[in-house]
């Protein structure tokens, strides 16, 4: 049963990830590439990894689609017609080959034995009960035992939103005010 | 949209809601699935909504612009703040259990005020991101306005001329 769900979801990943790359209207991608994200939240989700499910579902199927449905009203509505590029799509079917024939190697999945079961994670499943007192193990590793990383991750949104903002200008209020002002001297 | 009476009702709805559930996930973080990033991105979606449902400059007056900036830089400073706040009671930085007598104590604050900080910051990024790109297209659009006008002022100006 669980491998049934499992491949239909990423069937129909694939699914969408394909129709997406063959459209022309820049809307229907967006909303296909919110799908994908939606899509792969559920995976998340068969998987146990409720934390991740969560983020994928909130920011990818969310806030990201809305966000490039605000840039395709600065852009035009559909993508400029282009030819297949040889290199580039050489470079990454080469990658994909490599990277299934690694996925080979791999200890299978959910197996105790496997070395990611055995070096820290113990210590922080047994550690953060006692430790930190935290039931969900997620929050424990992101917020204490790996607070460093989460500080990092927060300042690069920082960083992206204040890059962001300089460049497409977050402060275009001013600038509105005086074009509205122009065009009332016209008018009047 | 904003004509449509049954998006503006159930936006009414839907928003307080939104609003409730990102606390909700901030603050229960520690117990179920969730934390500062989903909280984060669930409260400003809520803003979102409003500002896409009622309009950008309602939805700017809600949440203004220098309110955005404030909570972006604010929401690091926390995080970053805890950090330093843990060196000087005297232990590594961001090693929560030096916030309180009780190491579990220090740890559950360390984490809530930590996770406080990311959730602010993600909420403030967010509003600004779509702001700033929604806040682009008025702006695009009305310099067009005006261009369009001002070309039809020169035109009536050279009919007038040539009178």
């Amino acid at each position: 049963m669980g491998f049934i769900i499992d491949a239909t979801l990423i069937a129909f990943l694939a699914l969408i990830a394909i129709s997406a790359l063959r459209r022309k209207r820049l809307f229907g991608m967006v909303m296909l590439s919110g799908a994908f994200s939606l899509v792969a939240a559920t995976l998340f989700l068969v998987l146990d990894a409720v934390d991740v499910a969560f983020t994928e579902a909130a920011v990818g199927a969310g806030i990201s689609t809305v966000l490039a449905l605000a840039t395709l009203s600065l852009v035009p509505a559909e993508e400029k017609p282009h030819s297949i590029a040889i290199v580039p799509a050489f470079l990454a079917l080469t990658t994909g080959l490599l990277l299934s024939i690694a996925v080979s190697d791999l200890p299978e999945f959910g197996a105790a034995d496997a070395p990611i079961h055995n070096h820290v994670a113990p210590e922080f499943i047994i550690g953060s009960e006692e430790k930190i007192g935290v039931p969900n193990v997620v929050t424990s590793v992101l917020a204490s035992y790996r607070g460093y990383d989460t500080l990092g991750e927060t300042v690069v949104v920082f960083t992206a939103a204040i890059a962001v903002l300089l460049i497409i200008g977050g402060w275009t209020r001013r600038e509105t005010e005086t074009a509205e002002s122009t065009e009332d001297d016209h008018a009047g | 949209m904003q004509d449509d009476p049954v998006i503006r009702v159930i936006a009414k709805v839907l928003i307080p809601t939104m609003m409730l559930f990102a606390l909700y996930v901030q603050f229960h973080g520690d117990y179920g699935p969730g934390g500062g990033f989903q909280a984060g991105v669930i409260f400003a979606a809520a803003f979102i909504l409003n500002a896409t449902v009622f309009g950008l400059n309602r939805g700017r007056h809600v949440w203004p612009a220098r309110l955005n900036l404030l909570g972006v830089a604010l929401g690091v400073l926390i995080f970053g703040g805890t950090g330093v706040a843990t060196m000087v009671l005297g232990e590594n930085f961001l090693s929560y259990n030096a916030l309180s007598d009780d190491p579990i104590a220090g740890q559950h604050l360390g984490i809530l005020l930590v996770e406080f900080g990311v959730g602010l910051t993600v909420a403030a990024v967010m509003v600004a991101l779509f702001f700033a790109f929604a806040g682009r297209v008025s702006h695009v659009r009305l310099l067009n306005k005006t261009r369009a006008h001002e070309k039809t002022l020169a035109e009536k100006a050279k009919g007038a001329a040539n009178d």
